[in-house]
């Protein structure tokens, strides 16, 4: 199992991801979790959670960072817990809004 | 919108030339809401450059109705007692379609939510909002809520008098009431226009029927301590009778009695009913009582002139003088199985002869109750200027309703309803289902609600076996904290985490009327999969046992849980 960190945007609320430029030392926030940092044990997870939390403080782009377990299924990740499965690609009640508009299936 | 506290006088204001039978800002409202608006756009912007951090913003932005949910933010609108204008109502659908994703969500407190909102554009909205007397304060916080109240006020015919007027003079005093505004939790008041409880009342904090005493005066009856959630209870009546111009006293005493015993050291035992409970009905009356005493002949006993000077915003429109006969209607009925349905389930009868109300259902098969889009806004909006005096009301079961229809007119308002996918005939039956956003918005919740309502519609989407079935209240929770009703449904369903999987609990017998009571669980939950196919043997059961014209609720009382829990779970 790895973790990831998932966050909000600040400026719209949307669900968004530490991006796999965390691995650099970089903080980018991507939108899909296909594209999130994993981390593999909970030291690199609790590093990229400081990291995030930093970010947070410095540049005002996202707020309540935390982590979330994901397991590998068909080479992408996905969470463990059904409410992070429905954050990460809901609402199930529409194609038309939010993760599920930009092509995620939960 | 004036203020009434121990310390302020009285200040009520006069209408100018208020059109429609609603409340209209005077300057000082104007000028309350204008500035919070401004207030807020300056928070907004302090947030957004990181002068203020997330847990500075949060409450104040709370204030503003401003929640932030799993995907999104979400912004709640008061809408007080459920009562709208055609103005209103396509300033709702234009803030949808400029600001949102072109829809918003009606909820069981009457108001509206967008999910969609942009925090930087949030002060905006705000803007719009004020432009049409509406605004989101107190739709969140532990303050005193939107005051809720009968969706057929000022129309139905057995109303003793319109409920709005003293949902009016109450929302005036709780807004920003100082003494109130940071109560242990937050607080619900309900008011319904007659004996017959419309607005759900007895689940409220503080619930009010209006009702005649022996000697023909009007005032209140009122109940404490009602509430659902985790801990549900319905309210105990402490006075049978209160004088209408004793009505903010009293709600005051009991305010205060409330504000100094609530519980704060934990949120889960916070509310009214667990004080009332915890202090019991006899001793929380008396120490009511014992404060009114103190307060009732201050500057809160409300003067004559001001009660009638609100009661003049909610006049009756000018109705034709009609004979009440309705030969178009009747025809149509006589010729046209979709509409005659459409009639008995949608329509009542009005106190004005020749007038009908007509809900609207915002129950489609496989749709997500009470949404509506920015589209369907507009085109209601045009209908109730067209056949309803511009009004429109919201009800607490998520639908809307035009209150004032000639019956001749009822025809071509159901065609344009039907042409734009409104025109459901399923009010009050199975399929009218109240539903909280759940899992799929909810921060709050562990189970998702609108995907069992969208099968359960789909499997009673026919209107024959719906009318069949007859009067059937299914409500659904995403969580405990109980935003569906579920406590108080025919059928009640609650969604929960189990494990890591949704779960659902049933339960039947629940009903939030005059007589409310709560259902009883079941016995065991069932997987998602598993609820519709419950749902259609408690159904099933209720068929073969009921008695000629018996409804669920009735059957459920005459026979017990026993016939039902041995169908669900064959264990007879």
């Amino acid at each position: 199992m790895s973790q990831v960190v998932i966050a909000s945007r600040l400026s719209d609320g949307r669900v968004v991801f530490l991006s796999k430029d965390a691995v650099e030392g970089a903080v980018v926030w991507a939108s899909s979790l296909a594209e999130a940092a994993l981390a593999d044990d909970d030291s690199r997870a609790e590093e990229f959670l400081a990291l995030s939390e930093a970010d947070m403080l410095e540049r005002h782009e996202i707020l309540d960072p935390y982590l979330i377990d994901v397991v590998m299924e068909n080479g992408e990740p996905r969470p463990t817990k059904n409410r992070e499965v429905i954050r990460c690609f809901g609402p199930t009640v529409s194609q038309d809004f939010g993760k599920t508009s930009e092509g995620a299936r939960p | 919108m004036a203020f009434v506290s121990p310390n302020l006088n009285l200040c009520f204001f006069t209408p100018k030339g208020n059109e429609r039978a609603m409340y209209r800002y005077d300057e000082y409202d104007h000028a309350l809401v204008k500035d919070r608006v401004a207030q807020f756009r300056r928070q907004v912007a302090r947030r957004m450059s990181g002068e203020m951090t997330e847990e500075q913003f949060r409450p104040l932005r709370l204030m503003n109705g401003l929640y932030l949910q799993l995907h999104a933010y979400m912004l709640r609108v008061a809408i007080p007692y459920g009562t709208l204008d055609s103005r209103q109502l396509r300033k709702l659908a234009y803030i949808g379609r400029r600001y949102d994703k072109s829809y918003g969500h009606f909820t069981t407190r009457q108001n509206l939510q967008y999910n969609w909102p942009k925090l930087e554009e949030t002060p905006d909205i705000l803007a719009e909002l004020a432009e049409v007397e509406m605004h989101a304060i107190q739709t969140s916080g532990n303050c005193i809520r939107n005051i809720t109240s009968d969706q057929y006020a000022g129309a139905a015919a057995d109303e003793i008098e319109d409920p709005r007027i003293w949902c009016e003079i109450v929302r005036q005093w709780s807004t920003l009431h100082p003494e109130f505004s940071f109560l242990p939790r937050k607080f619900k008041i309900a008011i319904t226009g007659c004996e017959n409880d419309r607005a759900a009342v007895l689940v409220h904090d503080i619930g009010l029927f209006m009702k005649r005493n022996a000697s023909g005066g009007i005032g209140f009856k009122v109940a404490v301590g009602g509430g659902l959630g985790r801990t549900p209870f319905v309210g105990k009546i402490i006075r049978e009778f209160l004088p209408k111009e004793d009505l903010l006293s009293y709600l005051e005493a009991i305010l205060r009695v409330y504000n100094q015993l609530g519980r704060r050291d934990n949120k889960y035992k916070a509310r009214i009913k667990i004080t009332v409970h915890e202090t019991g009905q006899e001793e929380f009356t008396r120490l009511v009582e014992e404060e009114w005493t103190q307060i009732k002949d201050t500057a809160l006993k409300l003067p004559r002139a001001e009660m009638e000077r609100i009661a003049a915003f909610f006049a009756p429109p000018e109705f034709n003088v009609l004979d009440g006969s309705a030969p178009i209607r009747d025809a149509r009925i006589a010729a046209d199985p979709a509409f005659a349905s459409w009639v008995l389930n949608n329509t009542l009868d009005h106190k004005a002869t020749g007038y009908s109300i007509a809900n609207i259902s915002l129950k489609p098969i496989g749709e997500a109750p009470g949404d509506v889009t920015s589209d369907q806004m507009d085109l209601v909006a045009d209908l109730a200027d067209e056949f309803s005096f511009g009004e429109i009301r919201v009800t607490h079961s998520q639908n809307l309703v035009l209150p004032h229809v000639e019956k001749e007119s009822l025809s071509a308002l159901f065609d344009k309803l039907a042409a734009a996918g409104l025109g459901n005939a399923n009010v009050g039956l199975l399929s009218d289902i109240i539903c909280c956003p759940g899992l799929d918005y909810c921060a709050l919740a562990t189970a998702r609600s609108i995907p069992i309502a969208t099968q359960i519609t789909e499997r009673f989407a026919e209107q024959k076996r719906l009318e069949d079935i007859g009067e059937m209240q299914i409500k659904i929770s995403g969580c405990i904290n109980a935003c569906g009703h579920h406590h108080v449904g025919h059928i009640g369903i609650l969604g929960v985490d189990r494990k890591g999987e949704e779960h659902y609990q049933i339960q039947i017998g629940g009903s939030a009327d005059e007589n409310a009571t709560l259902g009883k669980i079941l016995g065991r939950g069932f997987t998602a999969e598993e609820v519709v196919d419950v749902v259609e043997k408690i159904v099933d059961t209720y068929k073969e046992l009921r008695e000629g014209e018996e409804r669920f609720i009735d059957t459920y009382r005459r026979v017990g849980q026993q016939p039902f829990k041995e169908k669900v779970y064959g264990t007879a």
